[in-house]
């Protein structure tokens, strides 16, 4: 919810979790490389911002950065070439790699 | 009584000893590994941006930038004439926040800044945006009645004074020069600097406090 934060406060971490720095990384990063244009992201999130799946959950960061990664999403599918097909799948990989491989060992993708 | 179900067992078991990450994380890591493979991007660079981001970049660049403002007029005048030009000259690694524009708050007129699409915001001057800035509730409000939404910051507006509500968008952004406070007469840039905070250059704070003598 919106709440204006206490002045006073100490700083706190910039981002709450390290997917959610890697998500802005990636956004920023794609669009100074020239592979996503500063209108196009900005269309993507707004539309994303505004969508069912995000404003049926609470106005908080983390319902935020979600929006961020759906964003993502949208612009590999309709910008960078990347279908949503290929990142599910990809997801679906990723899932079972941690799934299988034993603690204490790298995460890598068969 | 309780009861042993050994299908159950096991699979309570696995959830136990399951270290499966969170579906934003899955989706993130398919982004950037399918980023990575076709040249979109580099690892490192989105380290390099994520310690950035996370350690380095943050309101004190704009509240340096203000505090020269204060200082040398013709600077202010570069400023508000083409603040993305007239920043360059702190050299600030990083990228720049494309097209920027330096709004001056005066005795008649308060600037606030919004994003109503999403969350533009000048990030490479200021760092990330806060929480309250990225929320539904203050992208819709602050334009509908900004003086209410400032009254929530503890910020009263008299009627004297108009409010001006700027909304960002990826072409332009905006960070407000606050006014400089009585009583910094002397003071230098690094001074001045430290009283500069980050809701003022967004516009959600109007005077600074210059602490104690």
């Amino acid at each position: 919810m919106f709440r204006p934060d206490d002045p006073t406060a100490p700083p706190g971490q910039v981002f709450d979790a390290p997917w959610q720095a890697q998500a802005m990384a990636l956004a920023d990063t794609l669009v100074q490389a020239g592979h996503v244009t500063p209108g196009a992201w900005a269309q993507a999130l707004g539309d994303a911002l505004r969508s069912d799946a995000i404003t049926a959950l609470p106005d908080s960061l983390d319902t935020y950065y979600r929006a961020v990664v759906m964003a993502l999403e949208t612009v590999f599918d309709e910008r960078v070439g990347v279908s949503k097909a290929t990142l599910t799948q990809r997801r679906h990989d990723w899932e079972a790699a941690f799934r299988d491989t034993p603690h204490g060992q790298p995460v890598v993708l068969k | 009584m309780p009861t042993f179900e050994p299908k159950r067992a096991a699979a309570i078991h696995r959830d136990l000893h399951s270290h499966v990450p969170s579906d934003p994380v899955l989706r993130v890591k398919a982004l950037e590994s399918l980023a990575v493979e076709r040249g979109l991007v580099t690892s490192e660079r989105i380290d390099a941006w994520v310690e950035a981001y996370s350690e380095h970049i943050g309101p004190k660049r704009g509240a340096q930038v203000v505090a020269r403002s204060w200082l040398d007029p013709g600077f202010r005048t570069r400023l508000l004439d083409d603040a993305a030009s007239a920043i360059r000259e702190f050299g600030f690694e990083g990228d720049a926040t494309g097209d920027l524009k330096a709004l001056e708050n005066t005795p008649e007129d308060h600037h606030l800044v919004v994003c109503t699409l999403c969350s533009c915001y000048p990030f490479s001057i200021l760092g990330m945006s806060p929480a309250w800035y990225r929320s539904a509730e203050y992208r819709a409000r602050a334009v509908r009645e900004p003086r209410k939404v400032l009254a929530e910051f503890g910020v009263t507006i008299p009627d004297d004074v108009s409010v001006q509500v700027w909304d960002s968008t990826s072409e332009r952004r905006y960070i407000v020069i606050p006014q400089r406070p009585a009583g910094t007469e002397g003071w230098d840039e690094d001074r001045l600097a430290a009283i500069v905070t980050r809701n003022a250059m967004i516009g959600t704070d109007r005077h600074l406090e210059i602490g104690a003598p």
